[in-house]
């Protein structure tokens, strides 16, 4: 065997898991980003009285599937003036950003793609941070003026919101000490508590500045329809658009994970090391079956033979998920699999529930104008993220070097650190104030 | 919005079908002696039927004699009270009528002194809103326009009318200085009846294109002008309409 | 979906100004609007309100019918407040007329004006609130407006476009259960109004839209001819179903809401306390509805004697005034209609000089204009 073909054997068997999990998540996250927008249009028709799509598939189910073929067959328009290589790689490199940074992601203690990588959090916030390439290049490839401007806006709020949740995610890094994702898991088991406890001025600092991040409302007016500057993806329609906005909600998922990690304990269980509540180690797979039996409730219902067996499918799904997660429970032999298993659907759990908190703001707040966001974020987030991290760090040195109660000093800290927040929003009041009175006659505080 | 749409251009064509018919007829001017009780607009039928061959055998019966006229109804009567006093006072002869019409007071006055009582009327008698400016085409009399000014004063809760006859070709004084309200409603009347506005900022159509031909609001106004200028203009034909 | 030109022009300073147009169609004009903004970076220092797409010639047409078969025409000026357009056009011809609606059709006239007063409320809130980002008032706002056309469509069989009442009175008796579904409508409404106060009130976001944008004090309205809730959120508590009774007005008890600054925040509060008293007279009313006849003397060809009236409403947007000339036919000489949003749009250019582009958005929608009535 000649050598070349030698070393990509090995090359293979030493990395094909990685590989296949790259892969999957290449074809199955874009998929699973698709039935994260159902469900945000479900819950959206639900808190607005009304049903969402449910036409295409049983409740809609087929809806994301449509749309992606819908979205495939239309007809490629790329402006005249448009760079063409530039206007075809910034959404390649948004969903590319999105997807690599999910690669070092941990759903769950066995899965993950970068397996146990040194630098979790920082990989993910770093190649994150790239997708704002893929912002910056649609605005100027689609050789609009008003799409370069809402493009650079758009640039803005993300840069300066990110400084903020990373500031934030130091708090959390603090206490684990680590950024390796499963280290970071295994403190908060150690702890005994979730890092949110701890740092809950960090969780919602971090959980305001991923909204901002992601172009999510309050924070999307970049992106809003009713507003006169379009926005950085104007130009583009049919895939490339699919693309951006795929990359988008995979964004919110990887968002959420890291939020999740960090703050709401990862794959744990709620009270890990609390052993008279081991019964909640059921509740993955009663939840699962639940679903199933509510399916198959509905299938009943289904106007259409099709749909109904289209529902009694999914609820099949559902109880084989259920099975093999009560297995690890119940059968001694894939005791071993309970970690594991019963890990990926409490951080799916948790992850979704984050998302749901996002989708609730969205549905219920108005939207910031941009100065005032731009506002919030340097004015109010940033100056809260430095204190809350000085705070941290003094809570865990007192701990340490004065020996005082974990609780005691972190409670302490954490009143100085609302304080401080009470005193920022005391100052952005009076600014308020101030601005209100010279409302017309000052300039413009910045450019477009 | 379409079927609306759809409603109103049909029902266009159909008055401007109308309009051309009624060009002809004559419209009573608003001297109360001409209004007669048969002046309808329908075409009246003479007394006698014409002869069908399948007549009765029977003769006609004589017509009953017409009821006699009854005397026009005379609605609108001089004003003489403080108001008006005081405007006779500070204008004398400006002040061409003050009469009020089933219990609306209203006053004429001369067009050369229309910025003088606007102000008067503004600040003296605290006639603040201009709640609306509008005209209307007596195309039979000698002033054919009736420009129509319709004052509210908040401190008093009284309501004012101002007429001022203007002739066919003649300026009025702008009253965007007086009531600032005053600007879009002159565009309007310049738009709808060609009446220009002197010392107006800005006067030009408001409601329609630029390009316009005509004043619609006239009651001599001929829509298929913009018809027959734009088929002349792009197919080169004299349109058929 | 935008549909913007820009040119850059230098002026005599060498700064850069950007003319930027909100085409026609536009999401947040509410109608086929064109405005043209001047901008100085970020900020509007002048805008041109361009309209006329939607002008049909409704006072040309007036000319050419009856006054019975022009009263149609008048709900689709302002076709989302239909009602109050064909109270203010029938009381008009019955002043002309010297004649009054009987007491009973004055009572039902002022119930359904209120609900109608309610509605156009309504769909002004939900739009607003999704011009400025809040996606879900919308649908609830909608929810309520169901509530109030099926009223409508079981008096008088349109939902819209209601062509509801008649010269001289009305033409239908209200049907059986009309108090009832009145009454419950307005029973359910205070709550439906809490949750619209909730979501949008007291939050901070939505404050921070709408505080001190697009102020208008009270002595511009008043110079600008503005009307309606513009004009009592500046402060002047005026409404011409106070300060000039119609139809059944006189008889209830009902209190003006007055706004303090003239800014956005203001006539979002004036048009939300308005739906609750609108919603209380309606139960004032529906406690005594007087028997009688529905429809006054008024005979089936009307020719008004020679002459001209004025007559003003309080429609939801302003002051709608008719003015109508006879001469002694059964067609109008002339009919002028004062069209509240035409003049409350003149403003436009006061209110939003200084503002940023973002706030050109709400100070649209807080005007409440529809382009039916400001083109006719």
């Amino acid at each position: 065997m000649s050598p070349a073909l030698h070393s990509m054997i090995s090359f293979l068997q030493t990395w094909w898991v990685q590989l296949a999990s790259g892969v999957l998540i290449v074809a199955v996250v874009p998929l699973i980003a698709g039935y994260v927008v159902l469900v945000e249009r479900k819950l959206m028709a639900d808190m607005q009285a009304r049903l969402g799509p449910m036409r295409v598939g049983p409740h809609g189910l087929l809806q994301p599937i449509a749309d992606a073929l819908k979205l495939l067959i239309k007809e490629d328009i790329i402006p005249d003036d448009a760079d063409k290589v530039i206007f075809w790689l910034a959404p390649v490199v948004s969903m590319t950003a999105a997807l690599v940074s999910m690669g070092a992601v941990a759903f769950g203690p066995w899965f993950q793609v970068a397996k146990d990588i040194n630098i979790g959090i920082l990989f993910i916030l770093g190649v994150s941070s790239l997708g704002l390439f893929g912002i910056v290049l649609g605005g100027w490839a689609s050789n609009s003026h008003y799409a370069l401007i809402g493009a650079l806006r758009s640039t803005a709020q993300l840069v300066s919101y990110e400084t903020a949740a990373g500031l934030a995610i130091i708090s959390g890094l603090l206490l684990a000490g680590t950024l390796q994702i499963r280290s970071i898991v295994d403190a908060q088991q150690h702890y005994g508590v979730w890092f949110i406890f701890l740092a809950p001025v960090a969780f919602f600092i971090y959980l305001v500045a991923s909204i901002a991040e992601t172009n999510r409302a309050p924070f999307d007016l970049p992106e809003a329809e009713s507003e006169l500057v379009a926005g950085y993806m104007t130009e583009y329609s049919g895939f490339r658009w699919a693309l951006y906005f795929l990359g988008e909600y995979a964004n919110m998922i990887v968002v959420a994970a890291v939020a999740t990690t960090l703050f709401l304990g990862g794959w744990l269980r709620p009270f890990p090391n609390v052993r008279w509540l081991n019964w909640l180690d059921l509740l993955p797979a009663l939840f699962t079956a639940a679903v199933g039996v509510y399916c198959v409730y509905r299938a009943g219902k289904q106007p259409v033979r099709v749909q109904t067996l289209f529902m009694w499918a999914v609820a099949a799904l559902c109880f084989l998920v259920a099975l093999i997660l009560a297995a690890t429970l119940l059968v001694p032999l894939l005791q071993a699999a309970r970690p594991g298993l019963l890990g990926a659907f409490w951080f799916m759990l948790k992850v979704g529930g984050y998302i749901y908190v996002f989708m609730w703001l969205r549905f219920t707040l108005p939207r910031y104008r941009f100065d005032q966001l731009m506002h919030l974020g340097w004015y109010l987030l940033i100056p809260l993220a430095i204190v809350n991290v000085f705070s941290v760090g003094m809570a865990m040195m007192l701990e340490s070097e004065f020996g005082w109660n974990r609780w005691l000093a972190l409670v302490v800290t954490m009143l100085f650190t609302l304080l401080a927040a009470a005193f920022l929003l005391h100052l952005n009041d009076k600014r308020t104030a101030a601005a209100s009175s010279a409302a017309a006659e000052t300039s413009d505080s910045y450019a477009g | 919005m379409e079927g609306l749409l759809a409603v109103f251009s049909q029902a266009f064509i159909l008055q401007c079908n109308g309009l051309r018919f009624m060009a002809d007829e004559s419209k009573p001017p608003q001297s109360p002696d001409s209004a007669k009780p048969e002046s309808t607009g329908a075409s009246v039928t003479p007394p006698e039927a014409p002869k069908s061959p399948t007549a009765p055998a029977s003769p006609a019966a004589p017509k009953p004699a017409a009821p006699p006229p009854k005397p026009p109804v005379v609605l609108q009567v001089p004003l003489d009270n403080d108001l008006t006093r005081r405007y006779r006072e500070r204008f004398g002869a400006a002040i061409l009528d003050a009469l009020e019409d089933r219990k609306q007071p209203y006053l004429v006055i001369d067009a050369a002194q229309l910025a003088e009582i606007a102000r008067y009327s503004r600040d003296e008698e605290k006639f603040d809103l201009l709640v609306d400016y509008t005209a209307v085409d007596w195309p039979r009399r000698e002033r054919r326009f009736d420009l129509v000014a319709i004052l509210y004063s908040f401190p008093h809760n009284t309501r004012l009318r101002l007429k001022i006859p203007l002739a066919a070709n003649e300026e009025a004084a702008s009253l965007v200085s007086v009531w600032p309200v005053a600007n879009w409603l002159e565009r309007e009347i310049f738009d709808m009846f060609g009446i220009r506005f002197i010392g107006h900022p800005d006067l030009k159509r408001i409601l329609l294109p630029e390009e316009w031909q005509g004043h619609p609001l006239r009651k001599d106004y001929d829509i298929l002008k913009q018809d027959d200028a734009w088929v002349r203009e792009n197919l080169g034909i004299e349109s058929g309409q | 979906m935008h549909d913007e030109t820009t040119q850059k022009q230098n002026t005599l300073l060498g700064a850069d100004e950007l003319v930027i147009n909100m085409g026609p169609q536009h999401p947040s004009t509410h109608g086929v609007l064109r405005v043209k903004l001047k901008l100085d970076g970020e900020r509007v220092i002048a805008s041109e309100c361009v309209i006329g797409y939607l002008h049909r010639g409704v006072e040309k047409i007036a000319e050419n019918r009856t006054y019975q078969q022009f009263a149609p025409y008048v709900d689709r000026m302002d076709y989302v407040a239909a009602v109050s357009n064909g109270l203010g056009y029938c009381e008009a011809v019955e002043k002309l007329l010297n004649a009054e609606a009987p007491p009973r059709a004055r009572v039902i006239r002022t119930i359904l004006t209120e609900l109608q007063r309610i509605a156009s409320h309504l769909l002004w809130l939900g739009t607003h609130a999704l011009d400025i980002g809040a996606l879900t008032p919308l649908f609830y706002c909608m929810r309520e407006r169901e509530e109030i056309l099926k009223i409508f469509e079981k008096y008088c069989g349109a939902r819209l476009t209601t062509h509801a009442f008649r010269i001289g009175g009305l033409q239908y008796e209200s049907y059986d259960t009309f108090e009832k579904d009145v009454e419950r409508f307005c029973k359910d409404f205070e709550r439906r109004i809490q949750e619209y106060v909730d979501l949008l009130t007291g939050n901070s976001i939505w404050i921070g839209r709408t505080r001190n944008v697009g102020v208008l004090s009270t002595e511009d309205c008043i110079a600008l001819g503005a009307s309606g809730p513009v004009l009592r959120a500046s402060g002047l508590a005026w409404d011409v179903r106070k300060a000039t009774p119609y139809a059944a007005y006189d008889q209830y008890k009902f209190e003006i809401p007055v706004g303090t600054k003239g800014d956005t925040y203001d006539r979002y509060i004036v048009r939300m306390e308005e739906m609750r008293q609108s919603r209380l007279i309606c139960l004032q009313a529906i406690e005594n509805i007087p028997a009688g006849p529905i429809l006054g003397k008024v005979g089936k060809v009307l020719k008004p004697p020679p002459g001209e009236i004025h007559h003003c409403i309080e429609s939801p947007k302003g002051i709608l005034g008719y003015y109508i000339v006879s001469d002694g036919t059964t067609q109008p000489y002339r009919v002028r209609i004062r069209p509240p949003s035409f003049i409350n749009l003149q403003a436009f250019d006061k209110m939003a000089r200084g503002h940023l582009v973002a706030d050109v958005v709400a100070i649209i929608g807080t005007l409440d204009i529809v382009l039916g009535e400001v083109d006719r």
